[in-house]
């Protein structure tokens, strides 16, 4: 029996999980926003782990069938986006059931309930099909991951349209919906989300056009070309690796719970390691030159010197005070009205960079409006903020003993291109060009990996046999 | 967080009952007459002070206990109020915030005004500004300032020794002798440095017991109590030297049983990790501090703090053959006045003599002595020793600058950076074999 392994990483903003097998390769990830019920974060994080180590262990059995036949490619991965949205609709209906719940409790008056019930279904219709197309035509991007953001998007922009007295009503039954909504735990049947989610495929495939339209809004290319009239035929013979796949226990030997809400993670003390000894693990296990590690998370950033096994020697973090972190750019984002996603493409294409303190983010936010009602434009203020960000990262990294060897740059901000262009440009200009710097895809998830690998490591030093049982995930 | 009561030693019970006679005793100076100098614990002139029959008060011990009574915060507050910033130095505050409230020592008794203020160690300069701060709250009350050589080129020289000798004979004794009404007495002095220099040896051989595994003692929470007799007001004395006999027996026994320390939450079972710690504890959270470490298994067998009174492991004694000669050599020994190379040799030696994992600083917010030069001393060790490294931040006695959850979460980080290396390494090792 193969023996996997779990990470899970419980960030302040986002929770990450992921799978590894016994050769450390990550084989399912997973992520979601963090919310109120930690424990709620990280099963769905975990989850979507495992469902991802599925459709891993799909593509991987069909390697070469793959490389044959790229129709297969194709329709795995809409596979995987459209079970995704078969997800999404079964949190979204617990939504609808928590916003008539608070529509029946926040407004006694009947006839002013049943028009905010009217609205609300109104409403539904309206983003519903909207959503269904965006997951089934790739459409969503990375721009909004978590079931919260797209909804609350969609809604708002519904919301908005409407006439400005029922704004604040509306607002509100949302805000006090949303929260139940997604602190429920639902559990999936995977064969069930998948035998619903090919039967929407067969739709989608049957009912595309003849021939390519200069229509943007589908997203017809040449991929799904080669399903056209094709889709029966391989939809049944990936049929029977699909019913094996889903039969797959994930053993789970071992895990490691990390992160800042580490401590409220429902795992034993010794399956719980810190984010600070997780992430230089697994950036070193990825890159293992490395000897210096940034990561720049929601709330701390931290300066790790690693050595040649990937251990923690040193670390600093920021104290008191966690300007320059990830909230700060969220923050920054909200004043300006942006999306979060935007702020690093905007800042690159600054032309010169406005000297911004980084000491507070309240204060830069206050900064942020003075500076524009001088006339400088957006994009500047983000180049010096985004700058400024960096400038405190480099004291930390001085603070830490400096930057060597290979340096590696791991959490959720080094997602922002803005803030790489500045991190290569000081650490290059601090420590000199022969400075290798690394930055993953998955660099995220580098603290859920260094907590995968530590399982692994760790199984026979910390828990003695008996003391875990295997925890089988269906 | 539950709190049962604290264990204690024997020898702390007699710690207590001294303290509470001392503070007695300068609760009713009105009624004996006896007279009361302040001065500072680091590199004091105790047995010169108690020569004279006089009774010392040491301001930074008074506001170390009024963190541990949870009283600081509010003392702090009030010498805010009259224009102290938020930056100055919180054992200053913490100490004029006390005297402003009626200067009321540890103990609920009041603290006798100074006759005498005795500056004996300038090598911080915050010292200075403290008692330029008490001349002002007590108008008219002499000063004695004894100038400190630092210890730049990191020995002591004979020049230097001469030069504090000559300032005590032509102004720290005269001074004395005008606030006491006594004469000096060269002979009392000399008979008072043979209890120095017994109870010194004591301590010294009950801080190295730390050498040990399991070591009997926690060198830094518990090692604060064993410095208290001999730092502060009874160096000198038979009282001492009957403590650390005392003191001394208890840490033998529980070396010979094999037993750990003893904390508040108990005796420590499992001794995971040794540790070398630089930098004053804090005070204000000190059991919360203090449980991290027990919690986690983690013993502190050396520490710079309990040397800020005196480097003795390093040899020095107080001499009576040459009373005035040793005290001045005192006076500059002691842990804040050394150079950083040889606070950095002397750490690197800690680690590797008292066979430590790990070498960790509590970086103090307002301690301009200890603090500065500490992240140089942390690469140093990290680089020479190869131990990992730690690094946290509080405050002496402002409870606002205690973040407990950042403390705890750094050092469970740097306990399971210990934990993880034995684990990997114990997996190398097999591997090579």
């Amino acid at each position: 029996m193969n023996k996997y392994y779990l990470g899970v990483d419980l960030g302040s903003t986002t929770s990450k999980a992921v799978i590894i097998n016994e050769q450390d390769e990550i084989i399912g990830r997973g992520i979601t926003n963090t919310r109120a019920n930690y424990s709620v974060a990280a099963d769905i994080a975990k989850d979507e782990a495992v469902y991802n180590a599925r459709f891993s262990v799909l593509k991987k059995k069909l390697e070469e069938e793959i490389k044959a036949n790229p129709a297969f490619k194709k329709y795995i991965n809409d596979l995987e986006s459209v079970f995704q949205y078969e997800q999404f609709k079964v949190r979204l209906d617990k939504l609808g059931e928590e916003l008539l719940k608070t529509c029946h409790t926040f407004f006694k008056e009947e006839e002013t309930r049943e028009k905010m019930l009217q609205q609300l279904r109104n409403i539904r219709r309206a983003f519903k099909p909207v959503i269904k197309h965006d997951y089934l035509y790739n459409n969503l991007g990375a721009k909004n991951q978590f079931f919260r953001d797209i909804v609350s998007e969609k809604y708002n922009e519904e919301v908005n349209k409407l006439d400005m007295a029922l704004f604040e009503p509306l607002m509100t039954v949302w805000d006090k919906s949303i929260s139940p909504a997604e602190n429920q735990l639902i559990s999936f049947d995977f064969r069930e989300l998948i035998d619903k989610a090919m039967d929407e495929l067969r739709e989608k495939y049957k009912n595309l056009p003849d021939e390519v339209l200069d229509d943007t809004s589908i997203n017809f290319d040449a991929e799904l070309n080669l399903l056209k009239g094709n889709f029966d035929h391989v939809s049944d013979s990936l049929r029977v690796h699909i019913d094996e796949i889903a039969k797959i226990d994930f053993n789970i030997t071992n895990m490691t719970g990390t992160g800042y809400g580490r401590a409220l993670l429902p795992f034993p003390q010794d399956c719980i390691r810190s984010e600070i000894l997780c992430h230089a693990f697994g950036a070193h296990a990825v890159f293992p030159e490395t000897r210096t590690v940034l990561d720049i998370g929601g709330q701390d950033t931290k300066a790790i010197q690693v050595d040649k096994y990937g251990l923690v020697t040193s670390f600093q973090m920021n104290d008191r005070c966690a300007a320059g972190c990830g909230r700060y750019l969220g923050y920054i984002a909200d004043e300006m009205s942006i999306s979060l996603n935007e702020l690093g493409p905007m800042a690159l294409k600054a032309e010169k960079e406005v000297n911004i303190c980084s000491t507070c983010t309240v204060f830069a936010g206050a900064e942020l409006r003075e500076l524009t009602n001088l006339g400088e434009k957006r994009e500047d203020i983000l180049g010096g903020l985004h700058k400024a960000i960096i400038m405190r990262a480099m004291s930390l990294l001085a603070r830490s003993g400096g930057v060597f060897n290979e340096f590696t740059f791991t959490g959720g901000v080094a997602r922002n291109p803005a803030v790489l262009k500045y991190l290569s440009q000081l650490v290059k200009e601090n420590y000199g060009d022969k400075i290798k710097i690394n930055i993953h895809t998955d660099s995220i998830f580098m603290g859920a990996l260094g907590g995968a690998m530590f399982a692994r490591r760790n199984l026979n030093i910390n828990l003695p046999a008996g003391k875990i049982e295997t925890v089988a995930m269906k | 967080m539950e709190t049962k009561e604290a264990i204690k030693e024997k020898s702390m019970v007699i710690q207590k009952d001294m303290l509470a006679k001392l503070f007695h005793e300068l609760s009713v100076t009105k009624e004996t007459g006896k007279k009361v100098v302040y001065t500072f614990v680091p590199g004091n002139l105790t047995e010169l002070i108690l020569s004279f029959d006089m009774l010392p008060v040491y301001p930074e011990i008074n506001a170390l206990q009024s963190g541990m009574r949870k009283k600081s915060g509010s003392y702090i507050k009030e010498a805010e109020k009259i224009g102290f910033s938020e930056d100055v130095c919180t054992y200053v505050k913490c100490d004029i915030g006390m005297m402003l409230n009626g200067n009321i020592g540890p103990t609920g008794e009041k603290l006798p005004p100074p006759d005498l203020l005795l500056l004996s160690y300038t090598g911080c300069f915050t010292f200075m500004k403290w008692f330029e701060n008490l001349e002002r709250l007590y108008p008219g009350v002499p000063v004695a300032m004894l100038h400190t050589p630092y210890q730049e080129d990191g020995h002591i020289t004979p020049d230097q020794v001469e030069y504090m000798v000559k300032q005590m004979k032509e102004d720290v004794i005269p001074k004395m002798e005008m606030v006491s009404g006594k004469k000096f007495d060269m002979e009392r002095l000399s008979k008072m440095m043979l209890n120095s220099a017994k109870a010194e040896d004591l301590l010294v051989k009950i801080l190295e017991t730390a050498k040990h595994r399991p070591s009997p003692i926690d060198a830094y929470f518990a090692g604060v109590y064993y410095i208290g007799p001999i730092f502060t007001a009874f160096r000198g004395t038979e009282e001492a030297v009957e403590y650390y006999t005392e003191l001394y027996d208890e840490v033998m026994e529980r070396m010979k049983l094999g037993l750990g320390p003893v904390t508040p939450e108990g005796e420590l079972k499992e001794e995971k990790f040794r540790l070398v710690v630089e930098g004053p504890p804090n005070w204000t959270n000190f059991r919360e501090f203090w449980k991290i470490f027990y919690d986690a298994g983690a013993v502190i067998v050396a520490s710079s703090y309990t040397k800020v009174g005196g480097v003795y492991d390093l040899g020095f004694r107080h001499d009576a053959n040459e009373p005035l000669e040793s005290l001045a050599k005192y006076c500059m020994g002691c842990y804040t006045n050394m150079n950083l190379p040889q606070r950095v040799n002397l750490l690197a030696d800690y680690v590797k003599e008292y066979q430590a994992d790990g070498f960790l600083i509590n970086s103090i917010k307002s301690c301009n002595s200890f603090s500065a030069g500490q992240l140089m001393i942390m690469r140093e060790i990290e680089q020479r020793m190869e131990v990992p490294v730690g690094f946290i931040e509080s405050d002496l006695v402002d409870p606002r600058y205690f973040s407990y959850a950042n403390i705890k979460n750094r050092l469970e980080s740097y306990f399971q950076m210990l934990d993880q290396r034995k684990i990997i390494m114990a997996q190398e090792a097999e591997k090579i074999i």
